[in-house]
């Protein structure tokens, strides 16, 4: 059974249509990349299924796993098991980082019923996944996201999925700013993150993360439907020709 | 956005917790103000003459200022007019005349203060925190009297303090802000019935934090209170005051004046935390906080710390200042205020620098949600004198929701070219984006904004004795009720 499965998803914003009946099926254990130029729908895509309201969904199903994603609130989505890690990771000043992921996966646990975990379990279990992120310690105590440069802030998107252990994990443009060490470390982490009970959507525009984060398909958006799917060798192959080919096929389907 | 709107509106539709009456028989004199109300109160606290006198010569000054419509109209704050006449000016719950210790306080008032949290009953309560407790317009009790008396410390009331202590008052009283100060504090000089009175002589650390509660209770009444804190020579003390007051359709004036004096090498930390009734959602009642508190540092190397946290009230207007007279001496405010449905709150602080390489710091952070107004006016002055002074500003506000407002009048006077001033302000929403993050990461819309509001304050928290502080943060989400309309 899919963990996630869209159908004919269609989204507005301002009365301008992004996704035009987009269908999408994800299962437990699979990576999917969502490749596409700008523009085409990739981050509302994203945003939509972490329960954005800036956007409005006119037609369409999702189902994850097994509920209706469409009608839960952001942090409902997010007790559910889906994350996001953000293209733009926000910053919340006065909040100490550590103090921010603890609330986050109390709130999580409590909404499944789980016991809160105190500041015991928790930092040893934080500092552990920090190593592995090459994360320096300072950034348990400062405020979430707040003056750390691009890089940092990627990374602590993957640290707070690392916590967080979701099903879904959804990241959105991860490779944008980083350069090519912080590039390796973060993918370590989303690899280390894969499972056989958790899925993993990325979607960017470049090929280069998908050199070390290997995806099993890659699907093409382009002007809000999923215009073609393969296997890793898919995106190799835009690297060479780049998404003018598949934009102009579509362009012709359309009108024809 | 719609459903964070709705969220946020939901959010701690907690109603006033502190806003019930209690039932004990009031000592209440009748309306109105005149001289005959003047020597009533002085009578009935059996004062010395030179208090009386004093009390006259503001009344007569303060007489002179309604007939000229005085009244201070300059804060971005607005009202019907009050009638000054058709209002209570004291109120006290009938008791025995000579308390000999708490065991003698009206059971029923110990219970208000017991379910205020504030228990007096010295076992019961905070270790290493006095009380002072002042309901309406007497004080009903102090706690650890006899300990903080064997270090020297003198904490009463400040009706006791003129009995005992007359020379002290007298030394003091007005020194740092004179009856003619201002419409409010000549009123309050006039009229003032009670308040809290400290006097840590030289270097004496007072062993333990000192706190006064301030309770209104009657209606139709005003309250008055006045606290004056001496720290002699190399003495420091923290103190840190609270208050609430019942639920009423009639807004209620509340008007009093703190002087604080630092000698040399004196410290003096002052905390508030005010949450009087604010009104209801629609802005019908609430206390008008209309209040004077100044310190002076007098000494070389001396220090006044004001730290606010300002939830309550219908309207507040309140600037504490330093008088910053000693070389090197240090002023601070650090300041939280909060205004939601229909409050308004026009606060800040004056840094008066006076002597040489004298230093100020001024904290102010301004939440404003619902319909609620909130002005920054602060003012420093570099005199001609103060070679080396230094001051640094910063000034936040914060708006939640669409409707309400936040504004900043700094005011910076400079006479002396060696003086360095730094300036930072900023004015921020709750995004959407904000709260897009913290709710993707599982909190609740609720729970996202207090986040949101207590790290925007969490540079003045920090500033606030540990006990308060956890306090104060529960507080401001409590009053967050209602937050976008």
């Amino acid at each position: 059974m899919s963990l996630l499965d869209i159908k004919d998803l269609r989204v507005t914003v301002d009365d301008h249509e992004i996704l035009k009946g987009l269908n999408l099926q994800l299962k437990p254990g699979e990576v999917h990349s969502i490749m596409g130029p700008n523009g085409s729908g990739k981050s509302t895509l994203a945003q939509v299924l972490a329960r954005r309201e800036t956007f409005t969904v006119t037609g369409g199903q999702v189902q994850f796993n097994g509920k209706d994603l469409l009608a839960m609130k952001p942090e409902e989505a997010a007790c559910e098991g889906v994350f996001l890690a953000f293209q733009y990771p926000v910053e919340i000043p006065g909040i100490g980082n550590a103090y921010f992921l603890r609330s986050a996966l109390n709130a999580i646990r409590k909404y499944r019923g789980q016991d809160e975990m105190d500041a015991m379990d928790f930092l040893p279990m934080l500092r552990e996944k920090m190593k592995l992120l090459e994360m320096d310690e300072k950034y348990l105590n400062r405020s979430v996201n707040e003056g750390f440069s691009g890089g940092e802030k990627k990374r602590n998107e993957i640290l707070q999925m690392a916590m967080l252990e979701p099903k879904l994990a959804i990241l959105d443009e991860t490779d944008s700013g980083l350069d090519i060490d912080a590039l390796r470390i973060v993918a370590a982490g989303v690899n280390a993150m894969r499972s056989p009970d958790r899925a993993i959507l990325v979607v960017t525009h470049y090929q280069r993360l998908l050199h070390y984060i290997v995806p099993d398909r890659v699907h093409v958006l382009v002007d809000g439907r999923i215009e073609r799917s393969g296997g890793p060798e898919l995106a190799l192959q835009l690297e060479e020709t780049g998404y003018a080919a598949i934009e102009a096929a579509a362009r012709g389907a359309s009108r024809g | 956005m719609s459903s964070n709107t709705d969220a946020i509106r939901d959010l701690a539709q907690q109603e006033y917790k502190w806003g019930f009456v209690t039932n004990v028989s009031e000592d209440r004199i009748p309306k109105g103000l005149n001289e005959d109300v003047i020597r009533l109160i002085s009578a009935k606290k059996s004062e010395p003459e030179f208090m009386l006198d004093w009390r006259l010569k503001a009344y007569r000054h303060w007489e002179t200022l309604e007939k000229s419509h005085a009244e201070p109209k300059w804060a971005n704050v607005h009202y019907s007019p009050i009638d000054y006449q058709d209002m209570i000016y004291y109120a006290a719950p009938k008791q025995k005349p000579n308390l000999q210790s708490l065991d003698d306080v009206d059971p029923e008032i110990l219970r208000t203060y017991e379910k205020l949290g504030i228990p007096l009953q010295e076992q019961k309560m905070l270790a290493g925190v006095a009380v002072d407790a002042v309901f309406d317009s007497v004080s009903v009790g102090t706690t650890f009297k006899a300990k903080l008396a064997e270090a020297g410390v003198i904490f009463c009331s400040f009706s006791e303090a003129v009995q005992k202590h007359p020379e002290l008052v007298r030394k003091y009283l007005g020194t740092v802000v004179p009856y003619t100060d201002n419409f409010f504090a000549t009123l309050n000089s006039a009229v003032f019935s009670d308040g809290s009175f400290v006097y840590v002589p030289k270097g004496v650390r007072c062993p333990m934090e000192l706190s006064t509660y301030f309770r209104i209770n009657a209606a139709e009444t005003g309250q008055f209170e006045r606290t004056l804190i001496v720290a002699d020579e190399g003495a420091s003390v923290s103190y840190l005051e609270g208050c609430t007051a019942p639920i009423r359709d009639e807004n209620q004036l509340h008007a009093a004046v703190v002087e604080l004096i630092a000698l040399g090498d004196a410290q003096i930390k002052y905390s508030t935390v005010q949450n009087w009734y604010p009104g209801d959602k629609n802005g019908k009642g609430g206390i008008y906080n209309f209040v004077t508190k100044r310190g002076a540092c007098r000494g070389k190397n001396s220090k006044i710390s004001w730290t606010q946290v300002e939830t309550g009230s219908a309207i507040t207007w309140k600037y504490p200042s330093c008088i910053l007279q000693g070389d090197n001496s240090v002023g601070e405010f650090y300041s939280v205020a909060l205004t939601n449905n229909y409050q308004q709150a026009d606060t800040g602080t004056k840094m008066i620098h006076i002597g040489k390489n004298t230093r100020s710091t001024i904290v102010s952070k301004g939440i404003s949600a619902g319909h609620g107004q909130n002005t920054y006016r602060g003012q420093v002055k570099i005199m001609k004198e103060a070679t080396g002074a230094r001051n640094y500003t910063q000034c936040d506000s914060l708006l939640i929701g669409e409707q309400c407002g936040a504004h900043t009048f700094p005011y910076i006077e400079v006479k002396n070219a060696t003086a360095r001033m730094e300036h930072e302000a900023s004015t921020s929403k709750i995004g959407e984006d904000q709260l897009f993050y913290l709710r993707q990461r599982g909190l609740k819309t609720e729970d996202a904004v207090s986040m949101i509001v207590n790290g925007f304050c969490k540079r003045v928290f920090r500033e606030l004795p540990m006990e308060f502080a956890v306090e104060a943060q529960k507080l401001l989400s409590v009053s967050l009720e209602g937050s976008v309309g």
